[in-house]
């Protein structure tokens, strides 16, 4: 593989996962590393479910903690509903994802991996399947290889509630108060990744740190997959280089090239107006103004859509997907919601639920066992900093154009029942 | 003579899934505990220092008096 070319993962067609075979032949390499954990050092690879914790530092804590037995997760669970890329992923290249699981796996000394995919994604569970069929017809020795299929929910893909399902079948997020903090499945040590950070990780113990760094900035090298949605022909996962402008990303999806603003991060991100269209996608630039890359999901909304409207249904929805452990998260994320529906209304407490909005999202932050009400508050206060006068308009009765067209652009999915709600 | 110097601070931490909104904290340590609308705890996020003991004991009472032991004091020494 040249060093400069780009699909580096989607090396290949989504929809036909690549044979064993074909993948020896499309990766094939000479390179030795002395050291995996030192290439995987110098690669600077940060991880890609969302959080961007620098990946060599999570395996170096795991390998230097001790215990026999140690387990790698690879978490295929897609919680936001706006991705694609980790199922087209794993339809386009699983046996890359299944490589870099296998070298965390001796980095860490771990015997055991487990992937771990929603079981409301048959195809997926299918390419993972098949993959590790051909593994082990082909007779590779190693780590034992297994596939857990967990119900999909929200906060099912949070690495604690991961756990705990792994341990007792049950999606729920615990309680971690010392970080680092390291997770147990029956007391065995778990180092998990996602699976787009595994299959990156493939590619560096394949051609090592200096390859890695040919493509991206400096700081966060590489290239990562997104999941343009929203104002778009159809939703696309392309595979970019770090600190490309976002308007080159949005050309490349085909999105309408005048958005109003742009969600990123996904569900529990951040809105980003238009006019910081030029800046470079990378974590570095979008910190100034409260964005992240998150898990690589852009959701363009266009210039006949409502920012506010978009805000109320996803909140409405996240507030629903809340594990209703913590009594912030459990009671404040639905009045959150509420909030947002009186502004919407414009009726005479619209003024004052916007004031309430602020006041609630500073009583909810930094309260849940998990950061589920954290990416709630942080849309929300995003959403009030970019939408200011939407939300104004809407508190004083003078609704937007964009909420009296009716077209939405973010997919929320349907809201499930209290009762409906798997969590096991 | 007998008093120890204390150095360092302590932190009121609660574990919010076990954390019912039974409010007897806020009852018994006031001033480290005050209550959102929904009845659970907001606790100070800034460090007490130990020295502090008319604090550190309504701490210790609210620990106590927790019906779901969600609560512990968390001492960082400073060094």
């Amino acid at each position: 593989m040249l060093a400069h070319e780009l699909p580096r993962l989607l090396n290949g067609t989504p929809g036909t996962p690549l044979t064993l075979g074909q993948h020896e032949a499309t990766f094939a390499t000479t390179f030795e590393a002395a050291s995996l954990l030192d290439e995987l050092e110098n690669s600077g690879l940060t991880g890609h479910g969302g959080a961007a914790f620098p990946t060599a530092r999570k395996a170096r804590l795991l390998r230097d903690h001790r215990g026999h037995n140690k387990v790698v997760v690879v978490n295929a669970m897609e919680g936001e509903p706006v991705s694609y890329k980790d199922s087209t992923l794993l339809s386009t290249n699983p046996h890359l994802v299944l490589d870099g699981a296998a070298i965390l796996a001796s980095i860490i000394g771990a015997k055991d991996i487990i992937v771990c995919v929603s079981r409301d994604n048959p195809t997926a569970v299918g390419n993972v399947q098949r993959a590790l069929d051909e593994r082990a017809r082909a007779g590779a020795r190693g780590p034992q290889f297994n596939l857990e299929t967990a119900p999909w929910r929200y906060v099912a893909g949070e690495e604690s509630a991961l756990v705990h399902w792994l341990n007792d079948n049950e999606s729920l997020p615990q309680y971690r108060p010392q970080r680092p903090s390291i997770l147990k499945i029956r007391h065995h040590a778990v180092l998990l990744d996602n699976v787009e950070t595994c299959a990156h990780v493939g590619l560096i113990g394949r051609f090592g740190a200096e390859w890695f760094r040919t493509l991206g900035t400096s700081v966060s090298p590489g290239s990562m997959l997104v999941t343009v949605t929203g104002a778009v022909e159809r939703p696309k996962v392309l595979e970019v280089v770090t600190g490309t402008t976002l308007r080159t990303v949005l050309e490349f999806a085909g999105a309408d090239p005048d958005p109003q603003a742009l969600l990123l991060g996904g569900y529990g991100g951040a809105w980003l107006d238009a006019a910081h269209l030029d800046a470079p996608y990378d974590n570095e630039t979008l910190a100034q103004w409260g964005a992240t890359v998150g898990a690589g999901i852009i959701v363009a909304l266009g210039r006949d859509g409502c920012g506010v409207v978009e805000t109320q249904r996803v909140v409405q929805w996240m507030a629903n997907e809340s594990a209703r452990q913590c009594g912030p998260c459990a009671f404040g994320l639905p009045a959150l919601s509420d909030d947002l529906a009186d502004v919407l209304a414009g009726t005479r407490n619209s003024s004052q639920a916007l004031q309430r909005l602020e006041h609630r999202c500073g009583v909810i932050e930094g309260r849940g066992a998990c950061r589920h009400p954290d990416g709630v508050v942080r849309l929300v206060r995003s959403a009030l900093r970019v939408f200011a006068g939407d939300f104004e308009g809407h508190a004083h009765a003078t609704h937007c154009a964009g909420s009296r067209s009716g077209n939405v652009f973010v997919a929320v999915p349907r809201l499930e029942k209290e009762s409906e709600l798997v969590w096991e | 003579m007998g008093v120890r110097r204390r150095s360092g601070v302590f932190y009121l931490r609660v574990n919010p899934i076990l954390c019912d909104g039974f409010g007897h904290c806020h009852e018994l340590a006031p001033e480290l505990v005050s209550m959102d609308e929904w009845g659970y705890p907001i606790i100070r996020r800034e460090p007490t220092p130990l020295s502090d003991l008319a604090t550190l004991e309504s701490a210790r009472f609210a620990v106590r008096g927790c019906p779901r032991q969600a609560l512990r004091i968390e001492r960082v020494s400073e060094n």
